[in-house]
């Protein structure tokens, strides 16, 4: 193949391949969901979907889901602005997807003669993108909540708008940590950097440099993806649901998959950042090199596919533990969550931000 | 194919804009206004100034329309209780300093139409950080104490009682 046909093929397929294996987890991650909460609260959860009377532990509840929205009436209530009422779920979706691009979901390959990076964009703003991105998800939330015409929807959106905004803040401020240990804002980089040793026993994971950062940083992510404890714009107890109690059909599912894919991706970023993405502690390009000194040779196709095995595990755990979260602990108040947001989360960031460039000047010393 | 891409994206940012101040509806001119700032953003990105632009989208369109948007949502006010501009004065006005807004463009963009060849890598993270911190280093921490000096104002003008 020649040059740009070659290119051309190589970006279809990376975003073809990533973009299946993240919507592919978000239809399993509802069907984990539920199962997930049932298990937690002691209850068998959804087991009634069957094909053919195989009903495989309810696994084909999210194809009746989709089916179900597809074929239900797309309603629009009259108090509604229809414009704007139809816009809200591309607003949510549409940044969950843009996210994709920038995760490094693998190490370099090389395909026929050439270097290809398993990322979409290795962006030379690379966290920076990520952050522009997510910033737009507050659009489909408030959107939602205004152009309802109802009154929880409103208060659904007002809360999120707030809340989204002070999160971004200490967002922001608890990875920059992570740029200065790791000395860049390319995801490619920062994954590379990782796979160093501490002390050389620990993997060099972002979460053992910055462990401040990881807590902050996962903290801020579950109030910005919505989820409990932080799902105040949804309340489905004071609320009934929030920003999307006037949605129905695929519009409501739509919001759905956009809560997921945030999931995903979320969960991809934090595996990225604070857990060496696609590196397997101990394993360099020719096998593993034990902390002893015992070496144990692997051959170059397995070391791919164990790294790529240790991202996907990564990111399915941090998926999981979305769930596990939303079913433990019981939501903030709203006042609580303000709080949080700017009187614990912000000081400690910029403590940490302190702290790390201290300790650093100290090192070089 | 940059040329294609600057004219794609001038076009929008410049529609958008027009129709930021040309919708009846306060919440369609501020989404018009986050269109014409990622339009915006793409013209800094073709000059390699990647750094900008995902700070423009950032603190743009990801901050200040939020605001306005927020504003939007609490005042509320229902389509048919907008108020109908009637001044025509502000009108003449407007084309007025539009007229004068094209022809200064049309001017500025005979002499300096497009800059040649490809953009010098000034915009990417590294260079904007080491320019920030190095040369500009007095420049960026004055501007730093003025925005804490704006918030701190802001708090004092919205609570009279702190």
């Amino acid at each position: 193949m020649t040059g740009p046909l070659f290119d051309i093929t190589v970006a279809v397929a990376r975003i073809a391949v990533f973009f299946a294996f993240c919507f592919g987890l978000v239809v399993v991650m509802t069907w984990v969901e539920r199962k997930g909460a049932a298990y937690i609260q002691d209850r068998r959860g959804p087991n009634r979907a069957d094909i053919f009377g195989i009903r495989a532990w309810g696994l084909f509840h999210p194809l009746a889901d989709a089916l179900k929205f597809l074929f239900k009436e797309d309603f629009i209530p009259d108090n509604a602005h229809r414009l704007f009422y139809q816009m809200a779920p591309m607003f949510s979706l549409a940044p969950a997807i843009l996210a994709i691009a920038v995760i490094p979901f693998g190490p370099d390959v090389t395909v026929m003669g050439r270097k290809v990076a398993l990322q979409i964009a290795d962006l030379n703003v690379g966290i920076l993108y990520l952050f522009a991105v997510s910033g737009m998800t507050v659009y489909g939330v408030v959107l939602a909540g205004w152009a309802s015409g109802s009154k929880y929807p409103l208060l659904g959106g007002l809360r999120s708008s707030a809340q989204m905004l002070s999160y971004e803040v200490s967002m922001g401020l608890s990875l920059i940590g992570i740029f200065m240990v790791f000395e860049s804002v390319r995801m490619s980089q920062i994954v590379a950097g990782q796979g160093g040793l501490l002390f050389g026993v620990l993997p060099k994971w972002g979460v053992f440099v910055q462990p401040l950062g990881f807590i902050l940083f996962l903290v801020a992510q579950y109030a910005e993806a919505n989820r409990t404890p932080f799902d105040l714009p949804e309340g489905e107890s004071e609320l009934v649901a929030g920003y999307h109690t006037e949605y129905g059909s695929f519009k409501f599912s739509m919001f759905m998959m956009a809560e997921y894919l945030h999931m995903v991706v979320g969960a991809a970023v934090v595996a990225t950042l604070f857990f060496g993405g696609w590196q397997v502690p101990y394993l360099g390009d020719a096998g593993f090199l034990l902390p002893g000194g015992s070496a144990v040779a692997v051959p170059p196709a397995f070391v791919l596919l164990l790294r790529i095995g240790a991202f996907v595990s990564k990111v399915v755990f941090f998926a999981w533990l979305y769930v596990w979260i939303r079913w433990t602990i019981p939501r903030f108040r709203y006042d609580q969550v303000m709080r949080l947001g700017w009187k614990v989360m912000l000081p400690l960031s910029l403590l940490n931000i302190f702290a790390t460039g201290l300790i650093l000047l100290l090192l070089k010393k | 194919m940059e040329t294609v891409l600057f004219i794609l994206f001038g076009a929008i940012a410049v529609c958008g804009a027009i129709m930021v101040v040309t919708r009846k509806h306060p919440m369609a001119s501020a989404l018009y206004l986050i269109l014409t700032l990622f339009a915006v953003a793409a013209l800094f990105v073709l000059r390699q100034a990647h750094f900008l632009a995902a700070v423009q989208v950032i603190v743009y369109a990801g901050a200040v329309v939020v605001l306005f948007v927020f504003v939007i949502m609490l005042i509320n006010v229902p389509e048919s209780r907008l108020p109908v501009e009637r001044a025509t004065t502000t009108r003449v006005l407007g084309v007025l300093a539009a007229g004068v807004f094209i022809l200064e463009s049309a001017v500025l963009a005979r002499r300096f139409w497009m800059p040649k060849g490809p953009a010098a890598e000034v915009g990417t993270v590294e260079t904007m950080g080491r320019a920030l911190f190095t040369d500009y280093l007095l420049a960026f921490e004055i501007t730093s104490v003025l925005l804490l000096a704006a918030v701190i104002g802001a708090i004092a003008l919205a609570k009279r009682k702190i």
